[in-house]
């Protein structure tokens, strides 16, 4: 199934299980739809005008479509409420613990990704929009020091492998969307708002950021974001080599 | 070709087909006001509290203009209720009131437009606000050569823009004139829609219905003067108009009942 | 044209025996007659035909976006130059800028919807039908109902309009979501929003005017149940528009607020475009405005294919020759979906930050809505078993709805679940599902209605056999467009990509040297073309259909009863075309809607006025 819907590859914890309510909703959809087309060509074979000159007043006389909906409606609240409510509640509401995470803070502006790495604490201090300019991107409150040294970086972010990552997304200009495909993760990035997202990479690789929002003329081209997902190690390095990184993260 | 009911009701639905028109018309007019409703709860909601205005508007004049409002409920009924006993001229007076009434609701409430246009708040460069009544602008004031000079007065000044928000118990600012050079002006604005979100909803919600009372006023005005002649031909359509008229208003006149406290109460 | 076409009904002897004066009263004004009518027929005839133009041109700006899919930068054959000449540098060279595109895009949604598909629903049809077949002489007010056309008329005139004006149309979507469709610093907007208010005020007349209609003027006998089911649909449909535009039009002018007056009710604080702190006060909510445009746009939704169903059961009833199975359940079940359908709105905002509270909420309701539709579908289905089915072309169209609509309306369940949503939001699977429910599904009702009552309209009937090659190559062609699709956003490609997602191929990874994971496949991309060629042949499919029918109105054959299809309902008791006040004698209903093949009787249909013969 998955093969026939063409999923693509998935790269991180979990989005086996966003495959898996899909897959579910397709098997209900063809099921219902193949059994209809079938009964739908046989009757119109059936009572085609030639073959059934006068028309029947009472057609159907037996219940079974009532219970077809009844077990429509039935399969419809199992995948409800066993898998999108619980698969819901795991991307919007179990969150790992930002000191166990590699947590980021992501703004949007037009056409490109800003980031920002966290302190230890998953913080980087008090923000609001009112303080963002084109050298304070992130709208950190000048009075609030505690977080200074934090890295940021324009376009490309770097995760380890295995480890939760908690990203904050916000936009300085109009609404975005983030999203990674193989991470099955999608948000749109609203200014003025923060909202969180999560996710744990499982495989390697660098990974596009999709803007799947409509934000202007450069949307279509706002695809130069990518994630890079690497070893522990490695990823320590490529820390290591943004200046004034050290002091801050381990 | 008549259209049947349009003078007497449809015995099974007991309306006429403008009453059960105006009704409709109206369930879409509380959605109408509902949607912005609901926006100004929401933009209230995501305003930081000590942000959000208190008794910027002047009580006196809303509660007057309630009061006008609510007079002209009665005079529109009563002017269709003349009509019911044939009582012509008692309907020419009464719905003359309401039309004056209208009138009156209206010119107060561009008077307080007008207000709020010659209200400014002046930050200036010292980081100090002066908020007050524009009296005049000198005639080289420029703000961008910072020439010339402002006078206004019931200024208050303060330091932040915080405690102009809530003026409910603020002792009234002082009545002396001041006068401050575009030098030291960093900004300035009036009260207009764009000042806050407070007045942005404001102005939308009451120029909509001042809309409303403007569309009422006129159709009274036609029922009052030429299509009165109706009345000689066809007084139970006439009546039927009338009261049909008087349903608009009644709403009309219910959705200030709300805008009154929302706006100038809380 | 209108002329023309009214001149031919003029010479049917029914309209002379309505008005034996004829020639006097028809010297007395053109502009009375045919341009301010207050008659509910030439209406809805004015709809028709503005409507089925906005329709044309929503498709040609599609085209253009199309062949711009599948050839980024290429300059579009035929229509490149012509577009360079009327829009200037937008189109240079003959290549649609990404601001043009999304110019088009956020037009042909608002062309498609608010200036095509409602006003032929419900302008059209609802018009020139529900008096017809509730048995009155008019609409309830004939005054408000042309204007209600005028402000239509204008507002599409708003519309067209600014695709001339300096930076073009509006060109945040049809869903104008704050900022963006705020801080594009051009008119197009503010020009949609005036041309909003004015489609939403004529919505908000016709709509009233067609609910007072059905339940002031139904003909002695005509109770609740024995409406036609058409007649129900577009009860329900008039109750959506009449309600749920409203909101629209608060959240309209809050954003004209926005716009001309400077006020920030849709923008944050700190806003910053360009590298500007924007000059505003800030404060606003951009969510504000979703809420508010979704309580529309989702039930307007409904208000695209209630009435479609209604047509469809109405040709089908008739071409099955039996009753509609389960009339009562058709009626509840629209009834159902006309209230639930304002508690589902936030299905369409899953990705913008939604708790598990509110997501559990909206994705249940979602859910229940599904079944109200299937009901109404399976009931149609049902209505099949035990007919004597004829295949003629409205048939056609009618029973290839079916499935289509059954397509469009089951992909809409892996969107109702927020966590599968996350997978497929905005991309070309949303565009597939609900393009399978408006375009093969709505436009074919349309299409089907249009066959079926030509001949109550014109008098005249059109062409079977090229209204049968019209069918086939559309029905083929459709589903060559919005099938691949599905594929497509399965995959991953986002819409509204003015150059068709290519920085997000394999191809142009390859090419530029990037090294990343994915990336849409050259399959994939591919399908860009197959589509771009098949849409090509739905317009060259439209070509049998705008010729048959022109050429029928002036010589199609003379239909020679006024009831050529055999039907039952009161539309087709009149005479043919109806002349103005419809019936020569008011009717009264004796019996329901769908009295086909009762048994024990000669003919396998009793219309709705034919008086009980058992009784007589
Ligand atoms: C007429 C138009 C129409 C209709 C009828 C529907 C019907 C439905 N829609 Fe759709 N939808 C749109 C038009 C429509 N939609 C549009 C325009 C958008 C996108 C707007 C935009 O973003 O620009 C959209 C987007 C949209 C989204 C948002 C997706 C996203 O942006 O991520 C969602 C999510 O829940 C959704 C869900 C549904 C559901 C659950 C139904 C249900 O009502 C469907 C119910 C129908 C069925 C379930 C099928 C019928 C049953 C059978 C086939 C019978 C089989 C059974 C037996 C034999 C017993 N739609
Ligand atoms: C009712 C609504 C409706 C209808 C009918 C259609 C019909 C079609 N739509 Fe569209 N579409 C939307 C509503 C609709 N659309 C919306 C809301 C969007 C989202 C916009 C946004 O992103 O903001 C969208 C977006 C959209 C996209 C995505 C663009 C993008 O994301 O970048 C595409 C892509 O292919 C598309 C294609 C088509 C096609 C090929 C048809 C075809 O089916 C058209 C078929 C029509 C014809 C072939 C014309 C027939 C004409 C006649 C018969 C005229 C006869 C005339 C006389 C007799 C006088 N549409
Ligand atoms: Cu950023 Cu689309
Ligand atoms: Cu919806």
């Amino acid at each position: 199934m998955e093969k026939l819907l063409g999923l693509p590859p998935i790269a991180a914890e979990g989005g086996e299980s966003v495959d898996q309510l899909i897959i579910y909703v397709h098997w209900l959809m063809i099921a219902l739809f193949v059994g209809w087309i079938t009964y739908f060509g046989l009757t119109l074979f059936r009572f085609r005008s030639s073959r059934n000159p006068r028309g029947d007043y009472q057609g159907v006389k037996n219940h079974a479509s009532s219970y077809i909906e009844v077990a429509v409606a039935g399969v419809e609240v199992l995948l409800l409420v066993f898998v999108a409510l619980p698969l819901w509640r795991t991307h919007a509401k179990d969150f790992p613990k930002k000191t166990d995470s590699t947590v980021i803070y992501v703004v949007a502006q037009q056409f490109a990704w800003n980031f920002r790495y966290a302190d230890k604490d998953g913080e980087i201090g008090r923000q609001d929009m009112k303080f963002v300019t084109s050298d304070n991107l992130f709208g950190i409150d000048p009075a609030d020091t505690s977080h200074k040294n934090a890295v940021q970086t324009l376009n490309e972010v770097h995760v380890p492998l295995g480890k939760p990552v908690i990203a904050y997304m916000s936009s300085k200009d109009v609404i975005h969307d983030f999203r990674i495909i193989a991470m099955r993760v999608a948000q749109d990035t609203i200014p003025g708002m923060r909202i969180p997202v999560h996710f744990t990479p499982t495989k390697e690789g660098r990974y596009q950021i999709n803007c799947a929002q409509l934000c202007g003329n450069g949307h279509a081209s706002m695809a130069q974001g990518f994630l890079v997902v690497e070893s522990p190690e490695e990823f320590k390095k490529w820390m290591a080599s943004k200046a004034g990184a050290a002091t801050s993260f381990e | 070709m008549e259209i049947p009911y349009t003078v007497e009701a449809r015995p099974d639905t007991g309306v006429y087909n403008a009453k059960l028109g105006v009704w409709l018309f109206l369930a879409s007019e509380v959605m109408l006001f509902g949607g912005l409703f609901s926006a100004y709860v929401l933009l209230r909601v995501g305003t930081p509290p000590e942000l959000w205005p208190h008794g910027w508007l002047n009580v006196k004049l809303g509660t007057l203009n309630t009061v006008l409002l609510a007079s002209s409920a009665i005079t529109t009924l009563l002017a269709w209720a003349a009509l019911k006993v044939k009582k012509f001229n008692h309907y020419r007076i009464y719905h003359g009131l309401t039309l004056l009434l209208a009138v009156a609701f209206l010119v107060i409430k561009s008077t307080e437009y007008n207000d709020k246009f010659h209200h400014y708040e002046i930050v200036q460069t010292d980081g100090k606000i002066a908020d007050g009544h524009l009296v005049e602008k000198s005639a080289d004031f420029d703000l961008v050569k910072k020439t010339g000079e402002v006078t206004l007065h019931h200024v208050r000044v303060v330091e932040k823009t915080e405690e102009l928000a809530d003026l409910r118990h603020a002792k009234p600012p002082g009545e002396g004139e001041v006068k401050i050079a575009a030098a030291n002006i960093k900004k300035m604005q009036n009260y207009g829609p764009y000042h806050n979100n407070y007045l942005g909803i404001y102005f939308t919600l009451t120029i909509l219905h001042a809309l409303h009372i403007l569309g009422g006023a006129i159709v009274i005005a036609f029922l009052w003067g030429p299509g009165s002649k109706m009345w000689k031909t066809e007084p139970e359509r006439f009546t039927n108009r009338v009261e049909v008229s008087g349903l608009f208003w009644h709403f009309v006149d219910l959705v200030w009942i709300f805008l009154f406290p929302v706006l100038y109460l809380t | 044209m209108v002329t023309k076409m009214q001149s031919t009904t003029h010479a049917t002897p029914h309209f002379q025996a309505d008005h034996g004066h004829g020639a006097h009263h028809h010297d007395e004004g053109f502009w009375r007659t045919y341009v301010f009518s207050i008659d509910h027929k030439v209406i809805g005839i004015q709809y028709g035909i503005t409507a089925l133009a906005f329709l044309l041109f929503g498709f040609s700006l599609m085209l253009m976006m199309r062949w711009q899919i599948a050839h980024p930068g290429i300059s579009i054959p035929l229509a490149g130059p012509l577009l360079e000449k009327l829009l200037g540098s937008v189109a240079a060279k003959g290549v649609m800028s990404p601001d043009l595109y999304n110019s088009f895009g956020a037009m042909h949604g608002t062309i498609m919807v608010f200036l095509a598909v409602v006003p032929l629903l419900s302008g059209m049809y609802g018009n020139y039908l529900v008096p017809l077949q509730i048995g009155a002489n008019d609409m309830a007010f004939p005054r408000l109902n042309m204007m209600s056309y005028q402000f239509y008329f204008i507002g599409g005139i708003v519309m067209f309009a600014s695709f001339f004006i300096p930076g073009g149309a509006a060109q945040a979507g049809w869903t104008s979501y704050p900022p963006l469709s705020e801080v594009i610093p051009t008119d197009g907007q503010t020009y949609w929003l005036i041309g909003m208010v004015f489609l939403i005020t004529s919505s908000l007349l016709g709509s009233a005017n067609i609910i007072a209609t059905i339940v002031q003027l139904r003909a002695p006998g005509l109770t609740w149940m024995r409406l036609p089911f058409f007649v129900w649909s577009q009860f329900v449909a008039s109750f959506l528009l009449l309600l749920a535009f409203p909101p629209l039009e608060a959240a309209g002018v809050m954003q004209l607020m926005d716009k001309v007056t400077g006020s920030s009710m849709f923008l944050p604080t700190g806003l910053s475009v360009g590298g500007k702190i924007a000059n505003v006060a800030g404060g606003g909510n951009p969510l504000l405005w979703q809420h508010l445009f979704w309580f529309l746009a989702h039930p307007e939704v409904y208000v695209l294919i209630l009435p479609a169903l209604g047509i469809v059961a109405e040709v089908i009833a008739n071409n099955t020759r039996k009753p509609l199975w389960g009339y009562k359940s058709l009626v509840y079940g629209s009834l159902g979906l006309g209230f639930m359908s304002f508690i589902v709105w936030a299905h369409h905002m899953y990705l913008t930050g939604m708790g598990t509270t509110i997501a559990t909420f909206f994705q249940t309701t979602t859910m229940i809505i599904s079944i109200p539709s299937v009901i109404i579908l399976t009931c149609l289905l049902m209505s099949l078993w035990g007919g004597s089915i004829r295949f003629n072309t409205p048939m056609l169209f009618a029973l290839a709805f079916l499935p289509m609509f059954g397509i469009g309306g089951l992909t809409g369940l892996p969107l109702g679940f927020s966590a599968s949503d996350l997978h497929l939001h905005d991309t070309y699977y949303v565009i597939a599902h609900f393009h399978y429910v408006v375009a093969p599904g709505t436009i074919f009702a349309i299409f089907a209605g249009i066959y079926f009552w030509f001949p109550k309209a014109s008098g005249r009937m059109m062409n079977e056999f090229w209204g049968r090659v019209h069918f086939w190559l559309s029905f083929i062609f459709m589903n060559l467009i919005f099938m691949p699709m599905f594929a497509q956003g399965l995959a991953g490609m986002s819409r509204r990509m003015s150059d068709g997602g290519v920085n997000y191929s394999a191809s142009y990874f390859q090419a530029n040297g990037i090294v990343a994971a994915g990336g849409l496949s050259n399959n994939i991309m591919y399908l860009n073309n197959t589509i771009l060629w098949a849409a090509v042949g739905l317009g060259l499919a439209q070509i049998p259909f705008i010729i048959n029918f022109f050429y029928s109105i002036f010589k199609g054959p003379r239909v020679t009863s006024d009831n050529p299809w055999q039907a039952t309902t009161l539309e087709w008791q009149t005479p043919t075309p109806p002349g103005h006040g419809n019936f020569l004698t008011p009717p009264s209903v004796y019996r329901g809607p769908y009295e086909y093949s009762v048994p024990g009787h000669p003919v396998d249909f009793i219309a709705q006025d034919q008086p009980d013969k058992a009784k007589a």
